[in-house]
């Protein structure tokens, strides 16, 4: 009981807002300023979903956008946290690598496409691609501020109970990482999300996703269909960033005694 | 100089300490500041602590006795002379010296007594033994209650005696201390600094305790070591001879609190003469 009580607590600001949008939305929609063929209203946007949701079309898509975007981002992960390590290790790392990153975050992932096509041909590679190079930058440049923003007391304490070189960084330095760490990869799954929707969205020739989806409706002049992919796209970015990052975050937090008091 | 019951005043270098576990070989200190100048923070020190001593470092902030602390620690390199223990050069931080910071420095994500056994399990205690050894030292430090607290979850003193529980779980030779009662109130303080005093009876530690507290030095050390206005070198040492467990009421204590007392106040005169550029 109570913890529905939280989990509406939480939610209502948000439920409220969609419903003023989706009021808002279909006043605009009877005041017939726009065209009603490019401008649907909420109904027909909930028609188009579900019609979709029954044939499995939106499941389909979905489950191949979520494979590509976790494998793509397990990927980025794990080099941009070794990445990240060795640009705090090393300040001639830092010195390159570091700086490079700081230039290729400021790519946007719709730049690396045609590279992208040029080297692994259109198609499943080349958005995984695109994936991978969005979120690196991210990542890396996150691991790297976690690990700088590790108390040095702690550090020091470390060393004096006697935890030096390797174990000094994996029982201290990374444990004392994590909250902001985790920060970090939230910043790098949003690009990623972003990675993926750009290369799904440019790409044939790949497994039908949410991107392919949008493409393809907006050929078809289907303005409904596309709103409905849109509302999936981020529906899905909101239900991941609360449910996995915010969890993660808030129980990480709340552990060390990092999260502030709720203001009533 | 003036003599008391409990203690005398000694000019260095009178006091002699055989075969000592912690010693300072005229050792300097320069470092350059954030504009790229030289400052001399320590010069010229020259200190013996025998084994099993509670030896206290006063002095006027910025005397540089967090520096001398942490270059026993291996924290810090001195620029000149030797740091030593038990006649050899100190080459690092490691566990035979723990260090009891200002703030309780316990790791945020481990529980109390997890903090304790992590200790532990550095310099190799076995696990089966870890549990046992780390509740005791708890209990030592009246926390048992808290084991299984998060570090968050206590006071700032119960976290002071926690990380003091750490230090000592693993079985260090030498307990540094640098002014680890400054951030709490003076009833905590007071508590902790008795809690230390039972504990260095009990154990026989050689502790260096760095404190700006004249009262504090008095009360815990067998010796204080007074600094002088930067840059920081030993102006006197007085031993403190009044049997243990001392109270604060002891009227002879507080007849070597107010000599020393006098010193201090005279290197902090030093100080604030040179901050105002008089």
């Amino acid at each position: 009981m109570s913890r529905a009580r939280s989990v509406l607590r939480e939610l209502w600001p948000l439920a409220a807002l969609i419903v003023l949008l989706i009021a808002l939305w279909q006043l605009v929609y009877v005041t017939g300023f726009y065209n009603p063929a490019v401008f649907p209203s909420p109904a027909q946007v909930w028609d188009s979903l579900s019609s979709h949701v029954r044939d499995g079309t939106i499941q389909s898509a979905v489950t191949h956008s979520m494979a590509r975007l976790v494998i793509g981002f397990v990927i980025s992960v794990i080099l941009g946290t070794l990445l990240g390590i060795a640009i705090v290790a090393s300040s001639v790392v830092q010195r390159s690598v570091g700086r490079l990153m700081i230039g290729l975050q400021s790519l946007p992932s719709v730049a690396w496409l045609p590279l992208a096509y040029l080297l692994l041909g259109i198609g499943e590679s080349a958005v995984m691609f695109v994936i991978i190079v969005g979120a690196l930058p991210s990542v890396s440049l996150a691991t790297a501020a976690a690990l700088r923003q590790v108390p040095p007391l702690l550090n020091r304490a470390g060393q004096t109970l006697g935890a030096r070189g390797w174990r000094l960084y994996r029982s201290v330095v990374f444990p004392a990482a994590i909250p902001n760490y985790v920060s970090g990869l939230q910043q790098g799954w949003a690009f990623a999300w972003r990675g993926l929707m750009t290369g799904e969205i440019i790409t044939y020739g790949a497994a039908l996703g949410l991107g392919q989806l949008l493409t393809t409706a907006q050929q078809r002049l289907d303005a409904p269909e596309v709103i409905a992919v849109m509302v999936v796209v981020v529906a899905i970015g909101m239900i991941v960033d609360l449910a996995v990052f915010g969890t993660l975050d808030r129980r990480i937090r709340a552990r060390r005694g990092l999260l502030l008091p709720a203001v009533a | 100089m003036r003599r008391s019951a409990a203690g005398q005043l000694v000019v260095l270098p009178d006091i002699v300490v055989e075969r000592p576990k912690l010693s300072l070989r005229g050792v300097g200190k320069v470092y350059r500041n954030a504009r790229g100048e030289k400052v001399q923070a320590v010069q010229d020190v020259s200190l013996d602590v025998a084994p099993g001593e509670f030896v206290c470092l006063l002095g006027p902030s910025g005397c540089g006795k967090s520096t001398l602390l942490n270059m026993f620690a291996g924290l810090d390199r001195p620029t000149a002379g030797e740091v030593l223990i038990d006649g050899r050069p100190v080459r690092g931080p490691g566990p035979d010296r723990t260090v009891l910071f200002q703030e309780p420095a316990l790791f945020p994500w481990m529980s109390v007594v997890r903090n304790v056994e992590f200790a532990m399990k550095l310099v190799g205690v076995h696990k089966s033994e870890r549990r046992d050894r780390a509740m005791f030292w708890l209990g030592k430090v009246h926390l048992g209650r808290f084991a299984d607290a998060q570090p968050h979850e206590l006071s700032g003193g119960m976290r002071q005696r926690a990380a003091l529980a750490r230090a000592l779980a693993c079985d260090p030779e030498v307990l540094l201390a640098d002014e680890p009662f400054a951030a709490l109130d003076a009833q905590t303080r007071e508590i902790l600094q008795n809690e230390m005093q039972r504990v260095f009876q009990e154990t026989g530690k050689t502790v260096v305790f760095v404190t700006h507290n004249v009262r504090e030095a008095g009360f815990l050390a067998d010796r204080v070591v007074l600094m002088s206005a930067p840059p920081g070198t030993v102006v006197v040492e007085k031993r403190i001879t009044a049997p243990r467990p001392r109270s604060y009421d002891d009227p002879a204590l507080s007849q070597v609190v107010h000599d020393i007392h006098e010193h201090l106040i005279k290197e902090v005169e030093k100080v604030v003469a040179s901050e105002i550029g008089a």
